[in-house]
């Protein structure tokens, strides 16, 4: 039982911190990972609902079956996640350079 | 019962894969589903509730689908909306490609938009159908995947931001969920909605869950102060787009919100936890009401408008109770149905404005009545039951809302819920009179005429806003039917 | 389903159909247009006509739909509704007429004949309303559908004045919901049975239902001008003169005053408002704005805009009837006015119209001497005014007439106070116009000589004037006989037996 209760503990810590980072870092990429990690939070604590007395043997895999099925959707979410955070670096970068181009200009035409 | 899941998922592969004729594998595809959910309707009026065991196991351990009265009506709200934004989405794809400059751009949004709205499609009816609440996670799952990738399709550096932003509150609120979930199957170990029903106790593990999955729910479907993400998405995005985010996506987190309230957790609803919901609501309404009043462009009033309208679902719990003639969903059901389309019809006409104008600036708008005669009248008649006037489907839905409240005595809803159909007269008027007024130096403009994919598919959703008021006895007829007990049980995949 | 059913509908969609094709027609087709108008019109007329015959008779026509527990959409032809039925009716007929000559080479005319048709169908619909839900969703559509005629002309003048009427409408009819609901709430379904609702709910319910009253009132005060709801009313005279002529004296404000009726009569009764005290309220409120209106009247030098406070003040006149609602001669003077000041108001704004169409003129200023040019319209306008101020034989003599001998029934000596002084003060602002047009010397030019021919305007809308004039006479001379407005009237008040 202490061990269920220090998985989860965990769990539930790898979730705050994941939280805290979400809110507090602009970073694309660090709110990306800080998502991964708030999503091994939750599958660690699932990993812990695992153990109970069931009939055949201390296992329940329904939780197993959650957590896999967790990590698939966190895959393909994160790999759109990734895709999403390129794309918003690319049309800034864009984006400013279309800005400074149009700065320069005036610039130009002064002399 | 499985068709409408399966359906549009096959044919957004096939979309995917094949990439020739998507439009009529898409079309077909919700035709079929509109068929389903309509054969779907019948089975409930004759056999009552069913449920549906997928592969022959038995819940606890397998997952089941449910269909009754709300269920069925959310299927067949997201069917009609859905065959409307085919044939809108056809109409405003082909028009940029064959009038705007960019087209090469504008043929590789439309590869990848009929994949993703047909996944989106499914997920939709995954979420209306899943009896299972860890199903429920992933079908969240999907139309969040779905929805921020359609969101970013339009290529603007502001879409990339807002759907980047999308992505990682769905993908938040959709984590909170789940942990929710994990709770509440640490305390009772089942997973499904039926049987939960009866398992659930107050307890402080049964109590965070409800808090968390209501904290994540809440994110997704953007009720204030958690509404940040939705202004800048729906508005950026390509408008058949925001059609389906703010008329069917914010619907399905709430459906899934108030059946979680109202049927697992019913024992632990305290009043003031529905006071709570229905100031939060009330708060939305008045503060969405008062951004939409302030915008400048168009899509953003619309966008804005949402999130005043959702408010009155939120309304809706506190005043929701179980009595002899009005369903505990009613009101609900009544309110999403008006909401989704109007709300569609609105952004349909958005999007018909700014492809013929080339932008949606409001004071800009002068005399488009001229030259777009059936998207204005849709505009006009959507405005009719975001306001709540007779014989709108908003009509009913803000009638049951007051009569409740009358009823049991706590009068300051009502006086929100009036003040709400009077800012929204205002900002609806606003653009509706620029629409009216034709300046004396008005010429017709030369850009390209509309096709009529794009006019009248606004117009019918306008016009079922408008009548299904009329027709309101059908639809509580429907949700009569499916409070009823376990009737009928079909073990495996029946369609 | 038989015919009794079906009449009720059919009157509706004889405006409703025409008023949808004229929508989609092309604005060159103006001939078909002009069929279709007119054609629905005279079926419309018809149909009403054969629905008062059957309701003299005794035939009972109504036809429901239930929409959810508790909300039924009622159609009911009682003896009232038909007075206001056939009113709206008659006068739509010649406003067409009006319409279409007036509106001659004006653009946008396809949306503007298709609201025009939907606005009539929702006053008939008013009319027709058995409940007062029912009665809620006509009200409701009828500022929907007059908005775009009121904004028709496209300028910034004319979007001021619609905004303004739609905020007055809309709040009142914010107002109007709340109150109908909390009155569903307490008394339950609220419909127009002829005698109100059960007693005993006042033991339980009096201040509620008498909040709720004077919620009710406001709601539907707005449309009928009560003061201080009034404001929109002079505004929306910027709308062309067949708008101001139909909706600002038949329609729109009549469906107010129609309200009014509704409720004190049909919604909470006579014995009940006695009971709970209120009609001194109203009675006060209508006075009021009936002193109000003319006196503002008397400033004003636009045209339209002195007939817009004469409206304001006449309308009360209705409310003053209602509101001595133990006077069945006091009841009788005020709904028969209902019928005679739409007469004489849609006379004066034809004239008004008139006069700004053909020669440009839009105040009393420019008036001097344009008798001798427009003889015909003149005598329309005088007939009118005379009518307005209360000189026999014409109908405003009548309904004065009823409602002096209802105040004096009733020992209220104040309203017939009140009669002479408004009189006095319509004399004072209808005769100088008089004198102006008939004895003034023309000083210059018209402003804008817009038509010149053999007959002084234009043919069609000379006639709709000169026939209206016409019945303001022919009703005041006849009113004891069976088939005057006096008659029905007389029928109405002994069906509620008062």
């Amino acid at each position: 039982m202490i061990t269920t209760l220090l998985y989860s503990m965990t769990g539930l810590l790898l979730f705050a911190m994941g939280l805290f980072t979400l809110f507090i870092h602009s970073h694309p990429l660090r709110k990306i990972l800080a998502v991964n990690v708030m999503s091994t939070g939750v599958f660690l604590i699932m990993v812990a609902t695992a153990y109970k007395p069931m009939p055949l043997g201390n296992i329940d895999p329904v939780p197993h079956a959650m957590v896999l099925t967790g990590i698939v959707v966190s895959v393909s979410v994160t790999a759109l996640a990734l895709l999403l955070a390129c794309r918003v670096q690319e049309t800034s970068n864009l984006d400013l350079l279309e800005r400074k181009k149009q700065a320069r200009i005036p610039e130009e035409s002064r002399r | 019962m499985i068709s409408p899941i399966i359906l549009p998922l096959i044919a957004g592969l096939l979309c995917f894969l094949l990439n020739r004729r998507t439009f009529a594998i898409a079309l077909a595809a919700a035709v079929a589903n509109l068929l389903a959910v309509c054969f779907l309707t019948y089975q409930l009026l004759l056999f009552g509730p069913m449920r549906c065991h997928m592969g022959g196991w038995q819940p606890p351990l397998g997952i089941t689908l449910r269909s009754d009265g709300p269920a069925v009506l959310m299927l067949l709200m997201t069917a009609v909306t859905g065959l409307a934004i085919t044939v809108y989405a056809r109409g405003y794809f082909s028009h940029r490609i064959l009038n705007l400059r960019q087209a090469t751009q504008h043929q590789e949004q439309q590869r990848y938009f009929w994949p993703l709205w047909m996944l989106l499609l499914a997920g939709l009816n995954g979420l209306f159908l899943s009896n299972d609440i860890f199903n429920l996670y992933v079908t969240l799952e999907i139309i969040a995947i779905a929805a921020a990738s359609l969101a970013a399709l339009s290529g603007k550096p502001a879409s990339q931001l807002a759907s980047f932003r999308y992505l990682l509150v769905s993908l938040l609120g959709s984590l909170t969920y789940l942990l929710g979930v994990v709770f509440l199957y640490r305390s009772c170990g089942i997973l499904d909605l039926d049987i939960l029903q009866h398992h659930v106790a107050n307890g402080p593990g049964i109590r965070a869950a409800l808090a968390l999955m209501s904290i994540g729910l809440l994110l997704k479907t953007a009720l204030v102060p958690l509404h940040f993400w939705l202004p800048p998405t729906h508005a950026n995005a390509l408008a058949p787009v925001s059609v389906i985010l703010s008329g069917l996506v914010v619907k399905g987190s709430f459906y899934l919100l108030f059946r979680l309230w109202f049927e697992i957790f019913t024992q632990l609803i305290t009043p003031s936890a529905l006071n709570f919901m229905g100031t939060l609501g009330a708060v939305a309404i008045l503060w969405g009401a008062v951004q939409a009043m302030r915008q400048h462009r168009l899509k953003l009033m619309v966008a804005y408008s949402t999130v005043s309208q959702l408010g009155y679902l939120f309304i809706a719990f506190p005043l929701s109770r179980i009595d002899e003639s009005i369903q505990v969903w009613s009101i609900v059901i009544f309110m999403a149905l008006g909401h989704a389309c109007a709300k569609s019809a609105l952004f349909m006409v958005a999007g018909a404005v700014f492809l013929h104008l080339g932008h949606d600036r409001i004071k800009d708008l002068n005399g488009v009545r001229a030259s777009l005669p059936i998207p204005v009248f849709a505009y006009g008649i959507a405005g009719v039951s975001l306001m709540g006037l007779p014989p709108s489907a908003g009509f009913i839905g803000k009638w049951l809302l007051l009569t409740s409240s009358l009823t049991s005595s706590q009068w300051w809803w009502a006086l929100v819920i009036i003040t709400g159909s009077l800012l929204a007269m205002i900002y609806v008027f606003r653009v509706m009179s620029r629409f009216f007024v034709i300046p004396e130096d008005y010429s017709v403009t030369t850009s390209a005429p509309l096709s009529p994919l794009l006019e009248w598919p606004a117009l019918i959703m306008a016009l079922i806003s408008l009548f299904l008021g009329l027709a309101a006895s059908w639809p509580m007829k429907i949700l009569a039917t499916g409070n009823t007990a376990l009737t009928q049980v079909f073990p495996g995949g029946l369609p | 389903m038989n015919w009794e059913q079906w009449l009720l509908p059919a009157i509706l969609l004889s405006s409703f159909i025409p008023g949808i094709i004229i929508f989609a027609l092309p604005e060159e087709r103006h001939r078909l247009r002009t069929v279709l108008n007119l054609c629905g019109s005279i079926l419309k007329i018809v149909l009403i006509l054969v629905m008062d015959t059957g309701i003299y008779f005794g035939y009972n026509f109504e036809i429901r739909l239930s929409l959810i527990p508790g909300v039924e959409l009622l159609l009911n032809g009682d003896p009232l509704s038909a007075l206001f039925a056939t009113l709206s009716s008659v006068l739509w007929l010649l406003t067409t007429v009006y319409a279409i000559g007036y509106l001659e080479g004006s653009p946008n005319r396809s949306h503007f004949f298709g609201y025009f048709s939907l606005c009539v169908t929702v006053t008939i619909g008013i009319a027709l309303a058995g409940n007062l839900i029912t009665f809620l969703l006509f009200y409701e559509l009828l500022t929907l559908t007059t908005y775009p005629l009121i904004i028709h002309r496209g300028t910034e003048k004319s979007l001021r004045a619609g905004r303004n009427y739609l905020i007055y409408a809309f709040s009142g009819g914010a107002v109007f919901l709340f109150a109908v609901v909390a009155l569903q709430t307490i008394i339950g379904p609220t419909d127009f049975t002829g005698a109100g609702f059960s007693p005993s709910f006042i033991d339980t319910h009096a201040t509620a239902l008498a909040l709720i009253f004077i919620l009710l009132i406001i709601g539907v005060g707005v449309k009928a001008a009560l003061v201080p709801l009034h404001g929109w009313l002079p505004q929306a005279m910027v709308a062309p003169a067949p708008v101001s002529a139909l909706l600002h004296a038949v329609a729109v404000v009549k469906a107010g005053a129609f309200g009014i009726i509704r409720i004190v009569l049909d919604v909470y009764g006579p014995q009940n408002l006695l009971l709970l005290g209120v009609l001194p309220l109203l009675a006060a409120v209508a006075s009021i704005t009936i002193l109000y209106g003319s006196i503002r009247a008397l400033q004003q030098d636009d045209l339209k805009r002195r007939l817009a406070f004469s409206t304001i003040s006449q309308v009360s006149y209705i409310a003053l009837g209602i509101s001595l609602v133990d006077q069945p001669l006091a009841v009788i003077g005020g709904l028969v006015h209902l019928v005679h000041q739409g007469l004489m108001k849609i006379t004066l704004f034809f004239c008004a119209g008139n006069l700004a169409e053909t020669l440009g003129i839009h105040r009393i200023s420019e008036m001097d001497g344009v008798a001798r040019r427009m003889p015909f319209t003149m005598a329309a306008f005088s007939v009118g005014a005379l009518g307005m101020i209360g000189i026999p034989p014409t109908v405003g003599f009548v309904s004065k007439w009823y409602l002096g001998l209802g105040g004096l029934a009733a020992g209220n000596w104040w309203v017939v106070l009140i009669l002479a002084v408004s009189s006095l003060l319509n004399a004072c602002y209808f005769l100088p116009i008089l004198i102006r047009a008939w004895f003034g010397k023309q000083q210059g030019p018209w402003p804008d000589e817009l038509y010149s021919g053999r007959f002084e305007t234009r043919f069609m809308l000379l006639i709709p004037p000169l026939v209206t004039a016409f019945i303001v006479i022919a009703a005041g001379a006849v009113a004891n006989a069976q088939i005057s407005p006096l008659a029905w009237v007389r029928f109405i008040v002994r069906k509620y037996g008062l």
